[in-house]
């Protein structure tokens, strides 16, 4: 399994990718355009395309992902493609029926300039229904910008600040996670008592429930009129900077909706921000059944701790995943020793802030050095590993190939986990999400350790 | 139940007047009363009709060249094409040198914006350059994505550049997506590059042995070649090279030697069929391992090619042994099967091969068609001469070869031939219509709502296509299976493909799964009670 790899590190400075760990902008925008209710994803572009990000979304989803394309041939691409997106928008609308087209560009569109907006504005739009889209160039950024650059395109073409005073009702953008943590989340705020819009909202879309009908579009998702409403909101707060942070500010730039950026709430430490952000905003004591869980957690996590402590571990996938990721392990008493993203990791003075330094700053405060990479590549973490061999990988599915070559466990967590099913469902968000990591973290370190075990070493009870 | 014009009219009011119009070409209803039914195909999908095709970038390095094991396949472009295509379609591989096998590598160039500004040709040559000097390849392959020929990269002369630099082949293929109308433009432009580049270009000028065979259009899904190989090689024929399934670039240099050359999937490979006939005198002949009956008649017809006794005889007794042994496990499943109908939707062969298996089951293939074929793949290449170029296809290169002076052998006589011929699909393929029952419904580019409309008209009991058609069907209650990756189970050809295809389809109906889809409280009255002098009834 991947015999051309070695452990002898030759410098690469093309800017070339051997084993990506981030994929491109589109699917990101076509996942958030799914959590918005009765909305169809629009790719402008080659059909191959749209075909690639819903094989992929389904994979990971198991459910259907529903979208549509421009269908580019060699004549638009050289022409230009607003008769292709005019001809998209009106047999949408006439064959498919959506509330809202939800329009995200490619490399290809990106790159001959065509004019979405004045493209959109020459359309014939039925009374009532919307046309909305983003910028997504497969050349900038990866999957979790394109999620990010849609859900701002939600907020520019939809939110609305029309109320004189502010509504007591908060804004939740979840980022690039699964409707499992959606789930979560809402239930979080609803024992907290927090009137709340979250957007985009994918549970109740790609995790649908078996009815015998296909509904072409699902009871999930956030309405077009709460998105309108989130004008209106006294705060917002964006869980994960990468994925969220950038809606939040034009939100606040619109619509004069004070923004707060979060961690995504995996583990203690980030769930107890999320809950204390919670609690100064309804102005409410956390109730029994929180605490709760989270005393469950902590008892958990102290009662096994001797599964995973000191164990090393590499972690790679998102920013915001690995972000909450990184201090939940360390919160465990894991030794964090190689953490790696394939999106680059942002700059200062942008929203969404510094990977590396973030990452750094969490490792300096245990008094632990690792090596931290963002823009970086699946291959480059192998190498690191066969030079500092780790005990346990957490990662998306694409680790496996090197946890088979270098025989290490895998705990697959992320986007996206093609090999395994149900994770979609479940979350890893909030104490109860912590919980379930603890188990799959726990689990996988055991069975290996049954899996190694000489006869007489093979014990009952652990 | 068959299908009446006026429920497809019907059916098609939803559409807007244009699309309606070119959408009526693509469907046809199975009438044998008609002397030559036309279809329409390898034209556009109308924007904004949920197809499933992919693009040419997808054709070409998705499907044909990326299963070459030995090389590295570069994508140059922006990440996306180049992730979506790693490990995705299930084509194995495996190598007796394993540093040499390249199958679950993924290479992009990672185009920035600076690179779409001011040109990505240097990155590419470094991306070479590195792949060389850290993966150690035999051979490179750079495949092109959209942005590439819109800001003119010219990645032939990179791709000269290094190959003379490095002194290894560096292949590249212009397949931007936006290219033709499907994956099928891929598959064209990388069948020219193939057989201008690769095959042939060895020393070797005798076959490695008796009854040499090439087996094109065959791309190992589940391990499907490495089933057909098995037979293959147990009757006693020596298996040249595989296009591309677990193929290695190794092998296809000396792909000018077989005697035959086998075609399974036409649509995506007949070209280099063709061209390796004009250039060697090398027939091809269209066979089908799919399903136990298909299996066997291509190995008869291989055998009444080669016409040798004791290869006839081989043929024959690994027959019945092998039919010995799988027929009765099929008539098994059969039992569960049987008096079922199918759709089935897939590419450009499997709509047609998968009729025959599941008719091996008692399942009757009630509509069929295929993503991203041509008209010769419904109506036989008889049609060929009739298909008109559009301004799509001539964009697409033809490759022109020449009879090779030095290698050229007619293998088999012209009398012989034309005897052979009437015998056995020998340079030829009728399509997939001729087979289709009489009232059956043929699809060309079949698209969601289509697919939801004939669901409900035809409620068949079985729906085969693809990932992204898959669950939206399951939705409604009806087993979907996967044809393009088999739902990660395999092998499906061959003998023992058959017979693992009829366990997975028997087990879609018999999960047990299905009884739970409505809830008890769905037809259970809330309140049950007894009236008091009456019977016991709900209230």
């Amino acid at each position: 399994m991947l015999d051309a790899t070695t452990a002898e590190v030759k410098q690469r400075k093309s800017g070339g990718l051997i084993n990506p760990a981030k994929t491109c902008q589109p699917i990101g925008a076509m996942y958030a355009a799914l959590g918005i209710h009765k909305c169809l994803p629009h790719s402008h572009g080659s059909q191959g395309c749209c075909s690639f990000h819903r094989m992929h979304l389904t994979r990971h989803f198991r459910d259907p992902v529903m979208a549509s394309s421009s269908s580019f041939t060699e004549g638009s691409s050289v022409f230009g493609g607003a008769a292709n997106l005019k001809t998209s928008i009106k047999n949408v609308f006439a064959i498919y029926n959506p509330d809202i087209i939800a329009v995200h560009t490619t490399c290809l569109t990106e790159t001959i300039g065509d004019d979405i907006p004045s493209i959109i504005k020459n359309s014939e739009i039925p009374e009532g229904k919307l046309v909305i889209h983003a910028n997504t160039p497969s050349y900038q950024g990866s999957h979790v910008t394109g999620f990010s650059n849609m859900v701002k395109g939600m907020v520019s073409y939809i939110a609305e600040s029309s109320t004189a005073v502010k509504k007591d009702q908060l804004n939740l953008i979840p980022g690039f996670v699964n409707p499992g943590d959606m789930r979560e989340l809402k239930r979080i705020c609803k024992l907290m008592g927090v009137k709340f819009i979250l957007f985009p909202d994918t549970s109740g879309v790609v995790d649908s429930p078996m009815t015998g009908k296909f509904e072409m579009y699902p009871k999930g998702g956030t309405t077009i009129e709460q998105i309108r409403d989130t004008g209106n909101s006294k705060l917002s707060i964006a869980l994960g900077r990468f994925a969220s942070s950038d809606a939040t500010e034009l939100l606040n730039k619109k619509c004069k909706v004070p923004a707060l950026a979060l961690k995504t709430p995996i583990g203690v430490k980030a769930t107890d921000d999320f809950v204390m952000a919670l609690r100064s905003f309804a102005i409410k004591e956390i109730p029994y059944e929180i605490e709760e869980e989270r005393g469950q957690l902590v008892d958990i996590m102290t009662d096994t701790h001797f599964h995973f402590h000191g164990k090393r571990v590499a972690l790679f996938g998102d920013p915001d995943i690995l972000t909450g990721l990184t201090e939940f392990v360390l919160s465990l008493g894991m030794k964090p020793v190689h953490i790696l993203t394939g999106t680059p990791g942002g700059s200062v003075g942008s929203a969404s802030g510094s990977f590396v330094e973030d990452i750094q700053e969490m490792l300096g405060s245990a008094n632990i050095t690792a090596n931290v990479k963002d823009n970086a590549d699946l291959f480059t973490l192998h190498q690191l590993i066969k030079n500092e061999p780790v005990d346990l990988m957490i990662g998306t599915t694409y680790g496996k190939y090197i946890a088979r070559a270098e025989d290490i466990p895998l705990v697959r967590v992320g986007f996206p986990v093609l090999d395994r099913s149900v994770h979609s469902y479940l979350p890893i968000v909030g104490y109860r999400g912590a919980i379930r990591l603890v188990e799959m973290i726990s689990n996988a370190l055991l069975d290996r350790q049954d899996r190694d075990a000489a006869d007489e070493d093979f014990e009952l009870v652990m | 139940m068959k299908f009446s014009e006026d429920a497809l009219e019907e059916m098609l009011k939803r559409y807007p007047d244009k699309t309606k119009k070119a959408r009526k070409k693509h469907i046809l209803v199975k009438d044998s009363a008609e002397a030559k039914q036309v279809i329409e195909a390898n034209t556009r999908t109308i924007p904004g009709i949920i197809t499933n095709r992919g693009c040419a970038y997808a054709g070409c390095k998705g499907v044909v060249v990326g299963p070459l094991k030995d090389m590295v396949h570069i994508t140059h472009g922006p990440v996306g094409c180049g992730y979506y295509t790693w490990g995705a379609r299930r084509n194995k591989a495996r190598s007796e040198d394993p540093a040499q096998n390249f199958i679950n590598y993924c290479v992009t160039t990672d185009m920035q914006e600076k690179d779409i500004v001011f040109g990505g040709e240097k990155k590419l040559a470094k991306v070479i350059d590195e792949v060389v000097e850290i993966l150690k390849p035999k051979a490179i392959s750079v495949n092109a994505t959209c942005p590439v020929g819109l800001i003119g990269d010219d990645i032939n002369a990179v791709a000269k550049a290094a190959q003379e630099r490095h002194g290894i082949p560096v292949l590249a293929f212009s397949c931007e997506g936006y290219k033709g109308v499907s994956q099928s433009a891929g598959h064209h432009i990388a069948n020219n590059i193939l057989m201008d580049r690769v095959i042939g270009n060895s020393e070797m000028e005798e076959a490695p042995g008796r009854f040499a065979i090439n087996m094109l259009g065959e791309y190992n899904i589940g391990g499907d070649a490495w089933e057909i190989d098995r037979i293959l090689k147990e009757i006693g024929y020596t298996v040249v090279s595989t296009m591309t399934g677990d193929g290695s670039y190794e092998e296809l240099r000396n792909a000018h030697t077989a005697d035959l050359n086998l075609v399974q999937c036409h649509r995506s490979i007949n070209y280099i069929a063709e061209m390796l006939e004009k250039k060697y005198g090398t027939p091809w002949l269209k066979v089908n391992f799919i399903g136990v009956q298909g299996t066997i008649n291509s190995l008869r017809d291989m055998a009444v090619y080669f016409g040798d006794e004791d290869l006839i005889q081989k043929t024959e007794e690994v027959i019945s042994r092998e039919v010995a042994r799988i027929q009765p496990i099929i008539d098994q499943y059969r039992k569960i099967c049987e008096g079922k109908t199918a759709f089935c939707f897939v590419g450009g062969s499997r709509g047609h091969h998968y009729q025959g298996i599941y008719s091996e089951l008692g399942i009757d293939t009630v509509l069929a068609g295929y993503e991203f074929a041509h008209r010769d793949d419904y109506e036989g290449r008889d049609v060929i001469p009739d298909i008109k170029t559009d301004a799509d296809s001539r964009n697409i290169p033809e490759l022109q070869v020449s009879t090779d002076e030095r290698r050229f052998r007619l293998k088999v006589s012209p009398e012989k031939m034309e005897e052979l011929k009437r015998k056995i699909p020998l340079s030829s393929y009728n399509g997939m219509n001729v087979e289709m029952q009489e009232g059956n419904i043929i699809v060309d580019d079949l698209n969601h709502y289509e697919t939801e409309e004939f669901i409900k008209l035809l409620k068949p009991d079985i729906f085969s296509s693809g990932i992204k058609d898959k669950y939206v069907v399951q939705k409604m209650g009806i087993p979907s299976k996967q044809l393009h990756s088999y739902d990660y189970s395999g092998p499906y050809a061959g003998f023992n493909g058959a017979a693992n295809f009829a366990r997975d389809i028997a087990m879609s109906f018999s999960t047990p799964t299905w009884n739970y889809i409505v809830p008890p409280w769905k037809d259970q009255p809330l309140l049950e009670g007894k009236m008091v002098g009456g019977d016991e009834k709900a209230c």
